[in-house]
């Protein structure tokens, strides 16, 4: 779960990292207001999670409070990337002498926190890394381990920092850790981070918590960002939707149905052990989206058992509102019997998923 | 076979949960050699033929063990992993959904002791023939030479039914888990695979995310000399949209299917495009 930037400063707040003074708004009245009440030059930052907003055109400046309705305005009614914008986020303009950049994340190739510093913040960090990879500075952390702040001004110093520098840079490094870890985050990052005359303050937060550990992270549930899954549902540019149990074997139905030509309208992972009623859940999510046009669904049963399955597609055919053609791939645990269940509803179906994934291309392509 | 043969001696934790007690019933069923349970505070009760412990300590004292699947619930398997960490060769962890930052801890903690970790959330392990540790439908199994190693649960049943399917078999299929952090990496498997009487083909079922492919690509170019074949799932998948479980997901430029293909390839591994045509990859190198 990604955490909108004013959130992420939040938190990082409450755990002694310096951001500069700003405020949330829903509108662009609201937006005023806070301008007026701030009384100095503001940044406008639109509340997106997908990267790469400054690009897109989701900062703006203003000198007073009327350019900032002006800009709330503008930035509130339009989309980043397609992701609406919901809220700003109001800021102090910031005197900026230097960035740097700073990230905690996992590490799955050494299966430990990773630690990347560098002196060029600011940037792309991806590109950086491309380009000029000794400029990163990485540090794996031990996670049975305690990480101290003397670690922290090592990375600082590695990095390049003044020594006049060097005890806020390893402390905010060392608070980031914290966060980090308090949280269950999958990444904390600050870039850019900024030396100003008054110190050095985080002028961008990024916080990507772990979905699977929320149970201990409660009020986490509360934040607008929450959303509680039953499926892994994502939907796609095409108008074939494919259905399957498991990640790998509902992303290669999707492979399948373009190795034969056809576009995927969505990717859904009923995941395993599927009831009927799961099953019925997810073909009328499905059914719902207005670009599909042919539906593949691909089980081949481990907990799931196709006798399940079969009871919830006769159901959901049976009650659908808007008919459309469906292609069924069974097999698996209790196949005789799922199998037995769809031939006796008249309902019909296919063993291999290669089959089946040609057959539902034919079928999209035959209106 | 690799990791699970006949010496293999195994507990189950968490054997009187729902999920525990059906899969213990049905990896006896199958053949496991299944010695004990362990549920804290149901010491003393009996499951079929198997008695229940307290703790792995007690099962240590009374029989030679040497391994444990784990059926506990995310918030508790943390704890369950340590525990069999510190006392067995071998743990299997078929949970779903723990926590990466209690899955870095395990691992690290593994690596101390020098115990193997298959998964967490993964199918498990089957040897066909020797028994299993895990939740596979054991009839699209059958006894054979072709090893498989993966990311995914039913993507490995997909490609077990049409090696069996087509009269052969399996050697050891390993499920290493779909999580961005696992006990098991590719190498580390293709390796045992490679020293395995039992096993002359491999198959690698990869997925987008993480570059685990791209580092099994540059083992198996130096390290393996029995014929690998790849697949990897998610050509399709679009970049920043997570696809299922949490290892699934392409961010930035890295952990694209392309990139792995390319480097198996250039690793000289063949990579299928479908799954069926790895029957036939097999069925030339005979």
């Amino acid at each position: 779960m990604k955490l909108y930037e004013y959130n992420a400063k939040a938190v990082f707040k409450n755990e002694g990292i310096t951001v500069p003074e700003g405020y949330m708004a829903k509108t662009s009245a609201e937006a005023q207001k806070i301008a007026e009440n701030m009384n100095r030059p503001v940044a406008i930052k639109s509340q997106v999670l997908v990267g790469g907003r400054g690009k897109a055109g989701g900062i703006k400046f203003a000198d007073n409070p009327q350019e900032t309705f002006k800009s709330a305005e503008i930035l509130l009614s339009s989309h980043i990337k397609g992701e609406k914008v919901k809220y700003v986020l109001i800021e102090e303009k910031a005197n900026i002498k230097k960035e740097f950049y700073v990230s905690v994340a996992v590490d799955r190739a050494h299966k430990k926190p990773l630690i990347m510093a560098s002196a060029e913040g600011g940037v792309d960090i991806e590109e950086l890394a491309e380009n000029n990879p000794e400029k990163i500075i990485k540090y794996n952390v031990n996670p049975q381990d305690d990480f101290l702040p003397y670690e922290g001004r090592e990375i600082a110093r590695k990095m390049g920092v003044e020594s006049s520098l060097i005890s806020s840079m390893g402390g905010i490094i060392w608070k980031l850790f914290q966060v980090f870890k308090k949280y269950d985050a999958n990444l904390a990052e600050i870039n850019p981070l900024i030396v100003t005359p008054e110190g050095i303050i985080a002028a961008d937060a990024k916080l990507d918590l772990d979905d699977d550990s929320i149970f201990r992270h409660q009020k986490m549930m509360d934040l607008d960002e929450y959303e509680s899954e039953e499926f892994a549902f994502v939907k796609l540019e095409g108008d074939i939707a494919v259905i399957g149990n498991g990640a790998g074997l509902t992303l290669t139905g999707m492979d399948m149905i373009k190795l034969n030509g056809g576009e995927p309208a969505t990717f859904l992972d009923i995941g395993g052990g599927a009831s009927a009623d799961v099953i019925k859940k997810a073909l009328d999510l499905v059914i719902d989206y207005p670009p599909v046009k042919v539906i593949f669904l691909n089980v081949l049963g481990g907990i799931t058992r196709a006798d399940d399955v079969a009871r919830g597609i006769i159901k959901a055919l049976e009650e659908a509102e808007r008919k459309i053609p469906l292609v069924i791939r069974l097999t698996g645990t209790n196949e005789e019997e799922g199998q037995r269940l769809l031939t006796e509803a008249g309902v019909s179906f296919e063993t291999s998923m290669e089959d089946a994934a040609k057959k539902a291309v034919t079928l999209r392509n035959s209106f | 076979m690799i990791f699970l043969d006949k010496d293999t001696k195994c507990l189950v934790q968490g054997i009187t949960g729902k999920q525990g007690s059906f899969h213990a019933e049905q990896m006896l069923d199958y053949g496991t050699n299944i010695v004990a349970g362990v549920t804290p505070g149901r010491g003393g009760q009996k499951f079929g033929p198997i008695n229940v412990y307290d703790s792995i300590e007690e099962v240590t004292e009374e029989m030679d063990v040497n391994a444990s699947i784990i059926f506990v619930p995310a918030p508790f398997a943390k704890d369950a992993a340590f525990e069999s960490i510190k006392h067995l060769d071998l743990v299997v962890i078929i949970t779903e959904h723990i926590p990466v930052h209690d899955s870095m801890q395990i691992m690290e903690y593994a690596r101390k002791k020098g115990t193997t970790v298959i998964g967490p959330n993964t199918p498990g392990i089957i040897s066909p023939g020797i028994g299993k540790l895990g939740i596979m439908p054991t009839h699209i199994f059958n006894e054979g030479n072709v090893g498989i190693v993966s990311r995914s649960g039913t993507l490995t049943y997909e490609f077990a039914s049409q090696i069996t399917g087509a009269g052969m078999g399996q050697s050891t299929c390993i499920g290493i888990g779909g999580d961005p952090v696992v006990g098991l990496d590719f190498s580390t498997v293709l390796k045992k695979f490679e020293d395995d009487p039992d096993t002359d083909y491999m198959v690698m079922i990869g997925e987008i995310g993480g570059n685990a492919e791209e580092k099994a690509a540059k083992y198996i170019e130096k390290n393996i000399s029995k014929p690998v074949m790849a697949f990897i799932s998610g050509t399709t998948a679009p970049p920043g949209k997570k696809m299922g479980h949490a290892g699934a997901i392409i961010e930035g430029n890295s952990g694209t299917a392309e990139s792995k293909i390319n480097a198996l390839e250039s690793a000289g591994v063949q990579v299928a495009r479908k799954p069926s045509e790895i029957i036939n990859m097999i069925k030339e190198f005979k």
